[in-house]
């Protein structure tokens, strides 16, 4: 991705896809529909109620290779929008995503035999119900957690650290996924469908990796930040 | 500061701080490798992948190693890097110990022998994954069915009574070859390379 260009508020919507139009799917996440003519960034944040920086801090990490947020950013962004982001990605990923998968992976099987199709399948559930697994916790006890954290309640002994620590890798299966579906599927399998599933996993690859770093490198920093203040409000 | 950039790296996993030195003054001499590490033992785990990680050439003295596991030095080292090894004649051992190493230095080689020595390693490594192909041995194979079926790296080694540290090269060299890291994707691999059967998998 380039890396002589900086996200502006300033910018036209419509540039910002054209420099990355994998943001298309940002946008649908944060509520911003298409159709949105000459709107600038900062026009758009202010219509969906979203912060210019919590806009910029998510954008940036899916554009910029290597990103890295500059504290004053973290500082004016908000961790709520970073969350209903990570919310809303979550229900695209289950609901869209995994389902998307699962029926062209299905169509990919239909010729292969039944113990192959059958195991086949078996390694996409077990992935599927990882991956929720992964996600439910984020929504049962870490933002939860985040959001007791806004209102200035007790913290239960919690904090971001352990969720740092616990942040498992997802990306193993899909991994695996890919190069059996590239690489040792039988040759029955309709080609155009195969590589119909495999943009697919490429895709959600892509995808879920930039998910994670939004977690790990924006909301992890910005809780770390809300925890210090209101260690400090305790301390007073 | 000697200028090393463009030299072969070579970690050094020596006890003796005179070889070590030793070995630093041939490359100052002689150019075209450098020390990247010195290492007197395996203890620190962190340490020894960071200091053998990035090397061409992994220069070992068996004594670092317990009696038992001198015949497995290879193996052990594999798991850290894919360096090639070049074994240290500092003691005696059989024939057959010496020839898991890609080349052998004795303490008593003259510096232009070290070298060539330590060339000959590094060529013999890098052209080694073309002769073994990417396909999967024999030996992997029977380790692939064997995880497959949900068997431990210690069950598997006693099965085939090789060492747990076998099993472990075995194990990274079918991931390298494959691709694939988890062991469910490992058995949907063996299923649908008919080298299991559907009733094998729990």
């Amino acid at each position: 991705m380039r890396q002589d260009m900086t996200i502006e508020p300033s910018m036209k919507l419509a540039d910002l896809i054209e420099l990355n139009y994998k943001l298309l799917d940002v946008l649908s996440r944060l509520g911003i529909g298409l159709g949105f003519g000459e709107h600038t960034i900062a026009e758009a944040c202010s219509v969906s109620g979203i912060s210019e920086s919590s806009f910029l801090l998510i954008c940036n990490e899916y554009t910029f290779d290597g990103y890295v947020p500059a504290p004053e950013l973290l500082a004016s962004g908000n961790a709520e929008d970073i969350m209903r982001y990570l919310h809303n990605s979550h229900i695209y990923y289950m609901d869209r995503e995994m389902a998307h998968l699962r029926s062209s992976l299905e169509s990919l099987l239909v010729p292969v035999d039944t113990a192959q199709k059958m195991v086949v399948e078996k390694f996409f559930s077990d992935y599927k119900a990882e991956v929720k697994n992964h996600f439910d916790y984020e929504e049962d006890v870490v933002f939860p957690y985040v959001d007791a954290l806004l209102e200035g309640k007790n913290r239960n002994g919690y904090s971001i650290v352990q969720f740092e620590e616990n942040h498992s890798n997802i990306d193993e299966k899909l991994n695996d996924l890919k190069n059996i579906v590239m690489k040792y599927l039988p040759e029955v399998c309709d080609p155009l469908l195969r590589n119909d599933v495999l943009y697919h996993i490429f895709y959600l690859e892509e995808d879920l990796h930039h998910h994670t770093l939004i977690e790990d490198n924006v909301l992890v920093p910005m809780v770390d930040l809300l925890e210090r203040k209101s260690g400090k409000e305790v301390m007073k | 500061m000697m200028n090393t950039s463009g030299r072969k790296k070579v970690a050094l996993l020596v006890p003796s701080v005179l070889v070590a030195r030793g070995f630093e003054s041939v490359f100052t001499d002689l150019g075209e490798f450098c020390v990247s590490g010195v290492l007197s033992d395996l203890g620190n785990a962190a340490e020894v992948r960071m200091k053998l990680g990035g090397a061409d050439v992994v220069v070992v003295d068996p004594v670092v190693f317990e009696y038992t596991l001198r015949g497995n030095v290879r193996s052990v080292i594999s798991q850290y890097s894919d360096a090639a090894v070049v074994g240290l004649q500092s003691i005696s051992m059989s024939d057959e110990a010496w020839k898991q190493y890609d080349e052998v230095v004795n303490i008593y080689d003259a510096p232009p022998v070290i070298i060539r020595k330590l060339r000959s390693a590094l060529s013999s490594r890098t052209e080694l994954p073309k002769l073994e192909g990417e396909e999967l041995s024999a030996r992997e194979k029977e380790i692939l069915v064997c995880v497959a079926k949900g068997m431990l790296n210690k069950e598997i080694a006693d099965y085939y009574n090789i060492s747990i540290y076998t099993v472990i090269t075995h194990r990274k060299n079918i991931t390298r070859k494959t691709g694939i890291r988890t062991v469910a994707g490992l058995t949907v691999y063996a299923l649908l390379n008919n080298l299991i059967d559907y009733s094998a998998i729990e």
